[in-house]
Parts: C-alpha cells; sequence; structure tokens
C-alpha cells in the first residue's frame, strides 16, 4: 500500500467514525435519519446547502469537462448563479406554504397543491429516476479516485465496489447526522486542495493564466470558444436555462428549503452564494492546465485529468490528500443523495400506497433501500462511458420537468389543472426518457425541425414540450370548461 | 422595489444572450479567455444587483424581529 491510499484510507475511516459516532445518543426515527431531526442551525444548513456545489460533479467533473470539451464547461460557472437571483422569488412562497401546511417533502408539496395523491407519487418517482444518474456519478468520482490513487493496483470496477460500499454503511449507519459533521470538513478541505491546484498547476507548468491560455489557443484552435455546431451558442444557453430552473427542483434542495428559520436567509443567500460559484474557476483551471501537459484521456476517462496531472506533479502523500478531498466530495453528497432517494421511494411512494403504514415500518423501508438503490447505482456505474457532467445533466433534464408545475402552483389563482401538471411532466419526462435510452436527439422525436434545433439541450426541449402539453391539458380540463361542457352535455 | 427588482433581469441577458456575441478567446482578460471572464464578470455583477435588490427591499427592512439568525 502506498502512502496515497494510506491517507485516503485513513480519512475514510475518520468520516465513518465520525458519522458512526454522530448517530450516538438518537433515536433513528425516519425524521432524525432524513432531516436531523429538523435540528440543524442556520450556519450548518448554509454550509449544507452551499456545499451541494462542491461535489464530485465540480472537482473532477468540471475539470474534466474543461479538459476534454473546452468552453461548453463555463456552462457550469453560469447556470447556479443564475438560479440564484431566481431564488430570491422562487423560495419564500415555497417556504410560506411549506411552513403553513407542515410540508416535509417535495412529493407532499405537489399532492397538497394540486389535491392529488397521485401527483404526489409521480414526482417522488420522477425525484428518484432523477437522482440516479447524480448517485452514478458520485460512484464513478468515488473509483476514479481510489484506482488513480492507487497507481494502478486496484482496478476501477473494485474501486466502485469499496466506494459504494463506504457510502452505503455510512449512510444506513448514521443517515444525516453522519453527513452535518463531514460536511464541514469536506468543504474546508477541498477549497483549500481546489484554490491551491487552480493556481498552483497553471503557474507551475505555464507561469501565468495568460500565457496557459494563449498556449492552449495555439494548440487546439476554437477550443476555448464556442463551436458554431454540436456544443454552440445555442446548447450552452439552452442548458443553462435548464440548469439555473431545475437548480431547487432536486427533491434534496426542494426539502432543504423547508429546513430553513426565515425566509429572509434565502434573500441573503440570492447575493452571497453567487460569488461563492468563483471557486468553480479554479477548477476549470486545473482541467485546461491539464490538457497539454497530460494530454490522451478521451470519452469517460476524461474525468480523470486533474488526477493524471497531480500525479505527474506531486508526491504519492500529496496525491494522497487530494484523494481525500476528492472522496469526501463523493461520501457527503453521495450519502444526500442515497437518503432522499430512498426517502422519497419509502415515504412518497410506499406509504400512500399502502394506508395504515406505521412510521417504523416506513423507517425500516427507507434503511433497507439503501442498499437497493446503492447497488442499482453501481450497476449503471459499471456499465459506464458517460462522462460525470452528461450523467448530471441527464439527471436535470428530468428534474427540471416538475418546474411548470411548482411555478404554476405558486401563483395566487393556478392556471394549471390537476390533469395539466400530469400530462406535463408525463410528456416532459417521456421525451428525456426516449431520446437518452434510444440515444438520438431530439430532431429524431420531431424530424420536420431544423437540424440547428438539434443543438438544443434535450431537457430544455422536452421542458418546452412539457409546457404544451400542460398548456392543452389546463385548457381542456378548465373547471369553467367543464362545467361548460357538461352544461352544454 | 418594483422598479429595483427589474435589475435582476440583466444578469439572464447578460449571460443568456450576451454570451452569443462576445463568443471569443481575444483580448483576454485577466489571463482568460474573453467569453469565459464575460460569465465570470456577470456573476459578479449579478451578486452587486442582487445586494442592491435586497437593500431596496422591504420585505428585508420590516417585520421579522424573531431571534437573530445565526450567520453562516
Amino acid at each position: 500500500m502506498n502512502s496515497a491510499l494510506l491517507i485516503i484510507g485513513l480519512v475514510t475511516a475518520t468520516a465513518l467514525g465520525l458519522g458512526l459516532a454522530a448517530r450516538r445518543g438518537v433515536k433513528m426515527t425516519l425524521e432524525q435519519w432524513t432531516v436531523a431531526g429538523r435540528g440543524f442551525g442556520g450556519g450548518l444548513v448554509f454550509l449544507l446547502q452551499a456545499g451541494e456545489i462542491y461535489t464530485t460533479f465540480t472537482f473532477l467533473g468540471g475539470s474534466g469537462y474543461a479538459y476534454g470539451k473546452g468552453a461548453p464547461a463555463y456552462y457550469i460557472l453560469a447556470y447556479g448563479s443564475l438560479a440564484y437571483i431566481l431564488s430570491y422569488w422562487l423560495l419564500p412562497p415555497i417556504w410560506r406554504y411549506a411552513k403553513q401546511e407542515r410540508l416535509v417533502s417535495q412529493s407532499h408539496f405537489f399532492a397538497r397543491k394540486y389535491d392529488s395523491p397521485g401527483l404526489g407519487i409521480l414526482v417522488a418517482i420522477v425525484g428518484v429516476v432523477a437522482l440516479v444518474p447524480y448517485l452514478v456519478l458520485q460512484f464513478k468520482g468515488l473509483g476514479i479516485i481510489v484506482s488513480v490513487a492507487s497507481y494502478g493496483s486496484i482496478s476501477s470496477s473494485a474501486a466502485v465496489w469499496i466506494g459504494a460500499a463506504t457510502v452505503t454503511v455510512y449512510v444506513m449507519s448514521s443517515g444525516m447526522h453522519g453527513v452535518a459533521w463531514n460536511a464541514v470538513v469536506k468543504d474546508i478541505l477541498i477549497l483549500a486542495v481546489v484554490v491551491f491546484l487552480g493556481i498552483y498547476l497553471p503557474m507551475h507548468y505555464y507561469g501565468g493564466y495568460g500565457s496557459m491560455f494563449h498556449a492552449i489557443d495555439a494548440a487546439k484552435p476554437g477550443f476555448l470558444t464556442f463551436k458554431p455546431t454540436g456544443q454552440s451558442v445555442l446548447w450552452f444557453q439552452s442548458t443553462v436555462a435548464l440548469t439555473a430552473l431545475g437548480f431547487f427542483m432536486w427533491p434534496h434542495a426542494f426539502s432543504a428549503v423547508f429546513t430553513a428559520r426565515q425566509e429572509r436567509t434565502f434573500r441573503r443567500n440570492a447575493m452571497l452564494l453567487p460569488l461563492y460559484q468563483l471557486i468553480l474557476l479554479f477548477v476549470f483551471f486545473c482541467g485546461f492546465a491539464a490538457i497539454l501537459k497530460a494530454p490522451g484521456l478521451t470519452g469517460g476517462n476524461i474525468d480523470l485529468s486533474l488526477f493524471k496531472l497531480s500525479i505527474q506533479t506531486f508526491d504519492p502523500s500529496f496525491i494522497g490528500v487530494i484523494g481525500a478531498a476528492g472522496v469526501l466530495t463523493a461520501l457527503v453528497p453521495g450519502s444526500i443523495i442515497l437518503v432522499s432517494a430512498a426517502t422519497l421511494v419509502a415515504n412518497d411512494v410506499l406509504r400512500p400506497l399502502t394506508p395504515g403504514l406505521a412510521d417504523e415500518k416506513v423507517t425500516l423501508a427507507a434503511r433497507g433501500l439503501v442498499p437497493v438503490i446503492a447497488l442499482v447505482a453501481v450497476y449503471f456505474t459499471l456499465r459506464g462511458g458517460e462522462t460525470i457532467v452528461a450523467l448530471l445533466l441527464m439527471g436535470y433534464a428530468f428534474v427540471t420537468q416538475l418546474f411548470p408545475a411548482v411555478v404554476c402552483a405558486l401563483m395566487a389563482r393556478n392556471p394549471m389543472t390537476r390533469p395539466g401538471a400530469v400530462a406535463g411532466i408525463l410528456v416532459g419526462v417521456a421525451a428525456v426518457a426516449y431520446v437518452t435510452l434510444t440515444h438520438s436527439t431530439f430532431v429524431s422525436l420531431l424530424p420536420f425541425l431544423p437540424a440547428k434545433a438539434g443543438e438544443i439541450n434535450i431537457g430544455f426541449a422536452a421542458l418546452i414540450l412539457n409546457v404544451v402539453a400542460a398548456t392543452v391539458v389546463s385548457l381542456a380540463t378548465r373547471p369553467s370548461a367543464v362545467t361548460a361542457a357538461s352544461r352544454l352535455g | 422595489m418594483t422598479v429595483v427588482r427589474w435589475l435582476a433581469i440583466l444578469p439572464f441577458l447578460g449571460i443568456l444572450v450576451g454570451v452569443g456575441f462576445v463568443n471569443r478567446v481575444e483580448p483576454l482578460v485577466l489571463g482568460m479567455p474573453f467569453v469565459l471572464a464575460w460569465i465570470v464578470g456577470w456573476v459578479v455583477v449579478g451578486s452587486a444587483l442582487m445586494a442592491i435588490v435586497y437593500a431596496l427591499d422591504p420585505a428585508n427592512r420590516q417585520g421579522e424581529p424573531v431571534a437573530r439568525e445565526d450567520r453562516p
């Protein structure tokens, strides 16, 4: 065992220990397990929310996308900022309604607003479907870190199993309690590592940012700007729009809103959190630095770029520190996602379908579902080949389909009817599933469109179909229209 | 407030529409390709605009006298 693996192993063991210690003296009811009894203070909630952006997605995915695709990676910097601006007006009414109705999940929000338990179940299922690729990318990240830090002595598929097993044990034992402790450690460690690497690598190899970007531009003309076709400006615009609208539609992000103590928190975060996003620049710099110094990674392997360059640059012991930071960026969000997905299935799908189910049974089901969901994610991880960014965009394509129904529900007079909401979500999700499963494009779904429309992010294209379907069905099922029709009939 | 609120539209225009007009590498700004620097600029401007909106929004001044909130 080399020193890199040793350090990673120690940090992982400490994280597990902290997680286990955190549950001491806590009776694990469902509320304790999923939201830690709503006992987190404002500072911790801020960290959990702000830390959301420091997942494996940004650490390995962001640098990998900059390395492999160039300019398209810029979208990662743009969407969070716009999402936080939207949140200034979007989150306070959600929070007020949730407080007034004592809601605990996103699914409850829909079920109550549209007076339809069925819609609540549909929303929960969409949430779980969207969370799976998000979990897959965390596992993929863990696999990369462990196998690279072992300098090849652990295969990447074995590393995925180790990573998945660690997250599962961690979550099953302590739930959200363990997460809170480690979130703090993770944020400090990853901030330090990312800022250091983002400054050191370009300085060390190129002498500065300007000369680095000049060198990349000379070697790969057009790489640092959006392409005329494919991942074009149109792709950027539709992708930023999709991800900015979907930012708070993730089941875990939506219900995290409920934990705030007062609504002013959201408005203050709307001005503070965008600045926190700028740390992502340093992640991009790592990826860009690797383009010319650690070339040759293609396809799903572009996510290795940060590590490949680091291994050429640093001692194994420092690789261990980077790896340990990376493990935490996958472990903490991975746990949050796993807890959310298991709770969604148990509480928002099984419970409404089996009336009279006792709370203890639901808790038991949620914890029992953790390894099942983890196994599903491991299956997709090993089948893999997708880049981390492509996986997250897939999740976004699903979860953003909930946005129109949420916004309409917040209006004083909801223009969307229950069948309208169901139709919109079903059409949007079906379009995304079709394109994803058949590996086709949006244009093959609607062949009369010009080829340029194929550059529109599929999730955004599906969102347009979603709104059209919801509008048509809502108009047809408007209470006034129905009464008029019944009067005629 | 109703007028100030419209400031929040600017970052959307700057990022979603503006990028189409500044999709180039030169001149580098702070060492970054121009289009990347443009996006970074809008993230900073967006935050500043939201600070203005926050300061002028009466909802943040009145009421909510409940115990001071923990700062992060």
